[in-house]
């Protein structure tokens, strides 16, 4: 018996992909900066976010609100994210490159370790970010939560758009991260220009965090580990090189897995995961580049 | 003559275990255009990274009356030193006036930089079209004279200039020299310059200095070295 199509449901289902497709496009975003600057993704991404949701937690827990705790995770974060730079990473600066994919495989673990010591194992949860009440558009009903949430991605998005494309601070980030020894000579500080690309990462990895927790009942510990998948799969679908392609593929990616688990029933929430796994799989296979990676034009 | 602006005294530096300076000297006065010049490695860019601190080096360097030799190439650059590299150092994947900006990267008189951009434009006219164009795709010299542009946007002291003739037309190498001329006559613009091009370096300077493996072999005028019979023979052949 075929059923008339439920327009409404492939509405609120899209804007479900692209809530959590928010969230990742941050984390996808976190890892295409440091990706650029040193051809390195970093692995302790996920964690990073995962340690930073535990403070926001901790600031919550001893009573402030939601987005005091959010504005002053991010400090915390940037700041952590500059200093894990300047202390870890530094160090092997010049060193080849799976030696500092392995460091960022040790931080995850470090990451991990120091979540597990400080805080317990026992499941927490956070609260939520906007009202959980529905919001009905043009006779759909969303909720504002992700409505919300896609509003905070594209905000800060757009925020590091401006950022990079408008001020000094990003032409010098840019620079360094394309021609560091050339940039040097302009006088740039290449060396804290990495640090503060780490410093960027771990701030937007926190909010991708803090937008993530609040949608599960409870969390722990693992809260990041399918997130970074997700984001890494986005990055990979918009090319590991380019930010707006994090961004797009990670909206995508969400729209795709959502709908795919709504309409397709053997594939439910259960086989969301492996759907993103194939999808790295294939855009490795298909379009190793991505859908807006492409090499640079370069005369010689 | 009064106390130089640049001063190198028995200068050495090293490529990992390779020695490639064995003592240079050599000075630049406020307001010259020397020429360093010398076969393949003979340690000419090495010269001039010795000074910009892009290679580890050892010896006195001083610029402007202060030593140089512990700096990093970030800090030599804040006081008023722009290095053009071999390769014109082309932020490739930025924009034409991207390039231009952040060679001025560390000034903060924003208006004045922003009459430089104009002084310094009047120079290189097409490069005003092209501002927005990605400087990857410019052509060789045009990138040979984006990177003299950006250079000026420091308001250097003192420029750097490594092998701006390689792989260029000779009429846009003739142009270069004139437009660095120009700027010595009319600014004061002060320069050292590497060339393999030993008669447009003689031409352009008015004091050179010839390198053999890695220490100075021959100084004088240009004027004397283009007269010089060893010089004709081994740089100028004829």
């Amino acid at each position: 018996m075929l059923l008339a199509f439920d327009w409404s449901q492939l509405a609120q289902q899209t804007v479900i992909g692209l809530s959590s497709g928010g969230t990742w496009a941050l984390l996808a975003l976190a890892i295409v900066l440091i990706y650029r600057s040193t051809g390195v993704v970093n692995f302790a991404q996920g964690e990073m976010a995962m340690l930073s949701t535990f403070v926001a937690w901790s600031l919550i827990h001893h009573g402030l609100s939601y987005w005091a705790a959010f504005f002053v995770t991010v400090a915390i974060s940037f700041g952590g994210g500059v200093g894990l730079e300047r202390a870890v990473i530094r160090p092997v600066e010049r060193a080849p490159v799976l030696t500092v994919v392995i460091v960022t495989i040790g931080l995850v673990f470090v990451m991990d370790g120091i979540a597990r010591w400080g805080w317990s194992s026992e499941t927490r949860s956070l609260p939520n970010a906007f009202s959980a009440r529905p919001i009905e558009i043009a006779g759909v009903a969303f909720s504002i939560q992700d409505l919300g949430n896609i509003a905070v991605s594209l905000g800060i998005v757009a925020l590091l758009w401006l950022l990079f494309r408008f001020t000094k601070l990003g032409l010098a980030l840019r620079a360094s991260a394309v021609n560091p020894q050339e940039s040097r000579l302009l006088g740039i500080r290449v060396s804290w220009m990495l640090a503060l690309g780490w410093g960027l990462a771990a701030a937007m990895g926190a909010i991708s965090g803090m937008l993530t927790a609040p949608a599960l009942a409870s969390f722990d510990q693992n809260l990041m580990q399918p997130v970074l998948l997700y984001a890494l799969a986005g990055a990979v679908l918009g090319g590991l090189e380019s930010p707006l392609g994090a961004v797009v593929g990670s909206l995508l990616l969400g729209v795709f897995i959502n709908l795919i688990g709504t309409y397709v029933d053997w594939i439910g929430t259960d086989l969301r995961l492996p759907v993103a796994l194939a999808v790295i799989l294939g855009v490795l296979l298909v379009r190793p580049t991505g859908l807006f990676g492409g090499t640079p034009v370069r005369r010689v | 003559m009064s106390e130089p602006l640049l001063e190198l005294e028995d200068v050495e530096a090293r490529y990992g275990p390779v020695k490639a300076l064995h003592g240079v000297s050599l000075s630049v006065a406020e307001g010259e255009i020397v020429a360093v010049l010398g076969a393949n490695g003979a340690g000419k860019t090495t010269t001039l990274r010795a000074v910009s601190g892009t290679v580890g080096r050892s010896g006195k360097i001083a610029f402007a009356g202060r030593s140089i030799s512990r700096r990093s190439p970030e800090s030599v650059t804040r006081l008023g030193i722009a290095h053009v590299p071999e390769g014109r150092g082309t932020l490739s994947a930025l924009s034409v006036r991207d390039n231009l900006r952040l060679g001025a990267y560390v000034r903060r008189d924003r208006k004045a930089v922003r009459e430089d951009e104009q002084r310094v434009l009047a120079y290189f006219p097409w490069l005003d079209d092209r501002r927005d164009q990605q400087a990857g795709t410019l052509s060789g010299g045009e990138q040979q004279m984006l990177a003299l542009a950006r250079a000026l946007m420091l308001r250097p002291r003192l420029v750097l200039l490594d092998e701006p003739s390689l792989g260029l037309a000779p009429m846009v190498v003739a142009e270069m020299f004139r437009i660095v001329g120009e700027l010595n006559e009319r600014e004061g613009l002060t320069v050292l310059v590497v060339e393999q091009n030993a008669t447009l370096a003689l031409g352009a300077s008015a004091r050179a200095y010839v390198l053999e493996v890695g220490r100075v072999a021959l100084s004088g005028t240009s004027a004397e070295l283009r007269r010089d019979e060893s010089v004709r023979r081994s740089y100028l052949g004829y």
